[in-house]
């Protein structure tokens, strides 16, 4: 670290960057959208459907969306130094690793020949 | 970064850094690395309701089903906010308008009570009830359909446990952050503790955000 330049640091002068209130203000809102969202897909696929394949997801991919704005803007992460990304994206890969191996033990062996 | 001209006045830049700039750096990637094993904690509890869901996906709807998403919906535009206003206390740092940071970081506080009281709420709901984790669920009383309702509350129980115990902790470094503030220790030059506990705070939110759907509404 410390000898390269960051080019996301922006104007020259300031090491760090300052994002502006504008931007903070609009991820706010739209989280508060996206919630608002969540709970009229919520109240669609359960109440009006009965239940639906597609309620979790729709949750889910709901949930992503708002994660990502809160990892890019609140927590900097789009503005941050590259190494910090992939660090944290380093828990995400071996998170996803330990879910796909655990699914496909489920839904290839356990529901197949064991009640666990 | 090699370029910073800033003065730091000394005091700020502990021996072992180079500068200012060394040290907000390293800081910065030690809460990164912090975060990492925030999300396999978390994602090992995940992993595991994803499996036990996939086997007993009734038990799990039934669990779900005496939980009240107005309370979650609320609780997670609280924390929203709350995210807000942490994010906008290092915003005027940097301006160096530390009273409206001061302020900013005092409703993030107010914010995680709330939470946490809403949180009370349903807790005391659910120990009436006698939604209670493994054994301790009451059958008779819940007039519980699966004989194993009692696993649904065990991950109820110590995801939103684990996940409210971060509020508390949070909301403690955000009022010694405060204090610190109305002291004059942070200002544009050195607010890297306010951005630690920031970025820890957000990922309380972040956390709540697959909370939310996946303990209130699928199920």
């Amino acid at each position: 670290m410390g000898s390269h330049s960051d080019k996301h640091s922006g104007g020259g002068h300031h090491s760090h960057h300052i994002i502006p209130q504008e931007i903070y203000t609009r991820v706010m809102w739209a989280l508060i959208v996206l919630t608002a969202f969540t709970v009229g897909f919520h109240y669609l696929f359960h109440v009006v459907m009965h239940g639906s394949v597609l309620a979790a997801p729709v949750a889910f991919l709901i949930a992503a969306i708002k994660a990502a704005l809160v990892l890019m803007f609140f927590m900097g992460l789009k503005y941050d130094k590259p190494e910090n990304r992939w660090i944290f994206s380093t828990g995400f890969i071996f998170l996803a690793l330990l879910f796909v191996i655990c699914m496909l033990d489920i839904f290839t062996r356990i529901s197949e020949t064991s009640t666990l | 970064m090699s370029t910073n001209s800033h003065s730091h006045g000394g005091g700020h830049v502990a021996h072992h850094f180079r500068d200012a700039e060394h040290q907000f750096d390293s800081g910065k990637q030690g809460i990164w690395l912090f975060m990492v094993t925030e999300i396999l904690m978390f994602g090992g509890l995940f992993v595991g309701y994803a499996i036990f869901h996939s086997l007993y996906p009734k038990m799990f709807a039934e669990g779900a089903s005496h939980l009240d998403w107005r309370m979650g919906s609320l609780n997670t535009l609280v924390l929203i906010v709350s995210s807000y206003t942490m994010a906008m206390s290092i915003h005027h740092l940097q301006k160096g308008e530390s009273n409206k940071a001061f302020t900013k970081l005092w409703i993030t506080v107010v914010c995680g009570a709330i939470f946490m009281v809403i949180k009370a709420f349903e807790y005391s709901s659910k120990f009436q009830h006698g939604l209670l984790p493994g054994h301790l669920l009451d059958v008779a009383k819940t007039h519980a359909e699966h004989a194993n309702l009692g696993m649904y509350y065990g991950f109820y129980f110590c995801m939103t446990g684990l996940h409210g115990l971060h509020v508390l902790i949070g909301m403690g470094l955000i009022i010694w952050l405060a204090i610190r503030t109305k002291r004059g220790e942070f200002g544009p030059d050195y607010f890297l503790p306010v951005e630690g506990v920031g970025i820890f705070w957000h990922i309380v939110d972040l956390i709540w955000i697959f909370l939310f759907p996946l303990l209130y509404l699928v199920g």
